[in-house]
């Protein structure tokens, strides 16, 4: 009997040797006349374990990590194809805690499938969505994702449904549906593990999006650094077509709806998604001022839904569980699950999918069982390289947009980076500033000119150099940029800035009284 | 194939790229796709690209000059045979990439965005591959590699000197 044996293809998995092991598996097997069946899966997001071989014994899978190709041998010799005990073994995967404690929705698939199989796909609820879609009318569908309260994932927390509804209600026959995957924020990787994972997933929703607001063309502009996404997508999107749920008739519907992945060239302003409109158009990925919405004029001047891939990835499981399922789960206007990505200096690293309300210290240390260094923790970034650096003392902030906003913070794109003690905060600062100089479109003078200035400025201060004036200097030039910049970028630069002097001060050589004034 | 740019890439050739361009033009807003074959054929996008590229698409030199140089990934000289990129994001940062980063210009005799002073390695810095629970990451020779300490780097450099020299 062929026993099945999960080898991750997912990135992170291979940048630890997952390949390695697979053909070690591959020959070793072989060589003992074993029938193994290797099954490239997505990750089970428990990437500290990668990687993570699982294999199916008798219908349970039963997980062994992390596993070098050196150990394959010796698992082998443990009887690892009928789940033997090994120092590696860590028992079946459902069962582990960090999964069981999860509630996995939007990743409900991700690790579980082939991530090219549609068989799989289907056999695990995938296209539930896309057929209750095409059965309704186009207003029911925007209305069931508004009544999910399903907000944009990207960072912004949008209400996707307004949305699409601004969409929906444009005139014109030409509109589009653009998935935002230039997931270029350090400390988030969910986007790519989705892609990687279980793209037909994002693929049903972008066809669900379209079918909901009129749009016939989709694409997914994807960043340049996550090949193995573009190569899985690009074949998912062909078999999508093969199997005529992309194309000229979904699901023989008679509507049209189908996809194409434009890659990025390493520009991280193209993550914003007036930004990513016009590098889409094949220009400089240059900020538009807004209005004129995206969903009113967006792609080549036409009404455009902008999402981010979680926000349509979670979309399928909308409506194929019912808005209703969705919508209770959450705290406050925050509905749903997000999928916190835990990074950075942290022991256990990877993604947890869970109802927003956790809080950040439930994150960091039950799930991410501290730093990976085994110091103590001293601050934690929440939602990319703009968002808010967190002290210890605020550990226990639950996710939820309100609340961090609150606390002049953000939930983003659930990205949780941990530093430990020996962390440089002002140097941090610093580098805010430095990336924001170096990423800037340019546009706007706040972003452009205000970011290479809050570099100097810092150096100043670290170096001592009339620390009262050029701290004033500095706490004006970040009012400056958060009020006067055009975009995200140059207003929320000044995030990480602000709150590494209030929390960190001495880093700066300040004292916390010299930083209230 | 010629040999005057660095391992599989052909040589520059203004028909080639107008050849490529052409192939392409028919896309919506096709500019992007046309630098990125055009630096997939050679290696790079020859300066020479600029008014070729513009008489196909209709695009004015500046237009398309400004797109090449507004995005990291275009390169305007012939790359070196190998690549090292370290990620520099804050994930990366906290688990020390900074130190990754000093080693590797260290050894190679230049900064980054440099090329090695025996011009065989280019060194680049990147912000994120999406790696950030497995770092320091970085790539040698496009592949990924996570939990990179200066001794490992030192290793998968040894291995693509001696796998493509």
């Amino acid at each position: 009997m062929t026993t099945i044996v999960y080898v991750p293809r997912d990135s992170a998995a291979r940048s630890v040797g997952a390949d390695e092991v697979a053909v070690a598996l591959t020959a070793e097997a072989a060589r003992r006349g074993d029938d193994i069946r290797i099954v490239r899966n997505g990750s089970r997001g428990l990437l500290w374990l990668e990687p993570l071989v699982e294999v199916d014994v008798d219908g349970t899978r039963v997980a062994y990590g992390p596993v070098a190709a050196d150990d394959v041998a010796g698992l082998l010799d443990a009887g690892l194809l009928r789940g033997g005990e090994h120092a590696l073994r860590l028992g079946p995967t459902d069962e582990l805690a960090w999964l069981s404690r999860q509630d996995r929705v939007t990743f409900a698939r991700v690790g579980i499938i082939d991530p090219l199989d549609l068989v799989d796909y289907e056999s695990h609820g995938g296209l539930v969505g896309l057929r209750v879609a095409v059965a309704l009318p186009p207003q029911d569908v925007v209305t069931a994702v508004a009544d999910s309260g399903l907000r944009g994932r990207g960072g912004a927390g949008f209400p996707a449904g307004r949305k699409w509804q601004t969409v929906l209600d444009a005139p014109g026959t030409t509109k589009y549906v653009c998935c935002n995957a230039d997931e270029g924020d350090s400390g988030t990787f969910a986007d790519r593990m989705l892609m990687e994972g279980d793209p037909f997933t994002l693929l049903e929703g972008m066809a669900i999006a379209g079918l909901a607001t009129g749009a016939t063309r989709g694409y997914i502009y994807l960043r340049s650094e996550y090949p193995d996404a573009c190569d899985i997508l690009r074949s998912a999107i062909e078999i999508g077509r093969a199997a005529g749920w992309l194309g000229p008739s979904v699901l023989g519907s008679g509507r049209a709806f189908d996809v194409e992945v434009r890659v990025g060239a390493g520009s991280y302003i193209c993550g914003e998604e007036t930004a990513m409109l016009d590098s889409l158009e094949g220009k400089r990925g240059m900020v538009r001022a807004k209005p004129p919405l995206p969903a009113l004029e967006g792609l080549f001047g036409k009404p455009t839904v902008v999402n981010n891939v979680l926000t349509l990835g979670s979309v399928p499981a909308v409506l194929a569980d019912g808005a209703e399922s969705y919508a209770a789960r959450g705290m406050g206007r925050s509905r749903g699950t997000q999928v916190f990505q835990l990074a950075g200096n942290i022991r256990q690293g990877g993604v947890v999918e869970t109802a927003f309300g956790i809080t950040l210290r439930e994150l960091v240390e039950d799930f991410g069982g501290g730093t990976v260094t085994g110091r103590p923790v001293r601050a934690v970034q929440v939602g990319g390289p703009l968002g808010a650096y967190l002290a210890p003392s605020q550990l226990d902030l639950p996710m939820d947009y309100e609340a961090f906003a609150a606390e002049g913070a953000m939930v983003g794109h659930g990205g949780v980076v941990v530093h430990d003690d020996s962390a440089d905060m002002a140097g941090l600062a610093r580098f805010a500033m430095e990336f924001c100089a170096e990423e800037s479109c340019g546009k706007c003078t706040p972003c452009r000119v205000g970011s290479v200035r809050g570099v100097e400025v810092i150096d100043k201060i670290t170096a001592g150099v009339d620390r009262r004036a050029n701290l004033v200097l500095l706490q004006d030039l970040c009012e400056l940029m958060t009020e006067g910049s055009l975009c995200a970028m140059g207003g929320l630069t000044p995030g990480p800035v602000r709150s590494a002097l209030a929390h960190f001060p001495e880093d700066f050589g300040l004292t916390p009284e010299e930083v209230a004034q | 194939m010629s040999t005057t740019t660095a391992g599989t890439h052909a040589t520059w050739s203004d028909d080639r790229a107008a050849d490529l361009t052409r192939s392409l033009a028919g896309l919506p807003g096709p500019l992007l796709e046309v630098l990125h074959a055009l630096q997939r054929e050679f290696g790079y996008v020859d300066p020479r690209a600029v008014p070729v590229v513009a008489d196909v698409l209709n695009l004015s030199r500046a237009e398309v000059h400004g797109v090449i140089s507004f995005y990291t990934d275009f390169r305007t000289t012939p790359t070196a045979p190998r690549s090292v990129q370290i990620c520099r994001g804050e994930a990366c940062q906290a688990v020390g990439a900074e130190a990754l980063v000093a080693h590797a210009s260290d050894r190679l005799g230049c900064d980054v965005g440099g090329t090695s002073s025996d011009g065989r390695t280019d060194l680049r810095q990147v912000f994120c591959f999406g790696n950030c629970a497995l770092g320091p990451t970085a790539s040698v020779d496009g592949r990924l590699h996570g939990r990179v300490t200066p001794d490992r780097l030192d290793a998968l450099m040894l291995d693509s000197a001696e796998g493509t020299a």
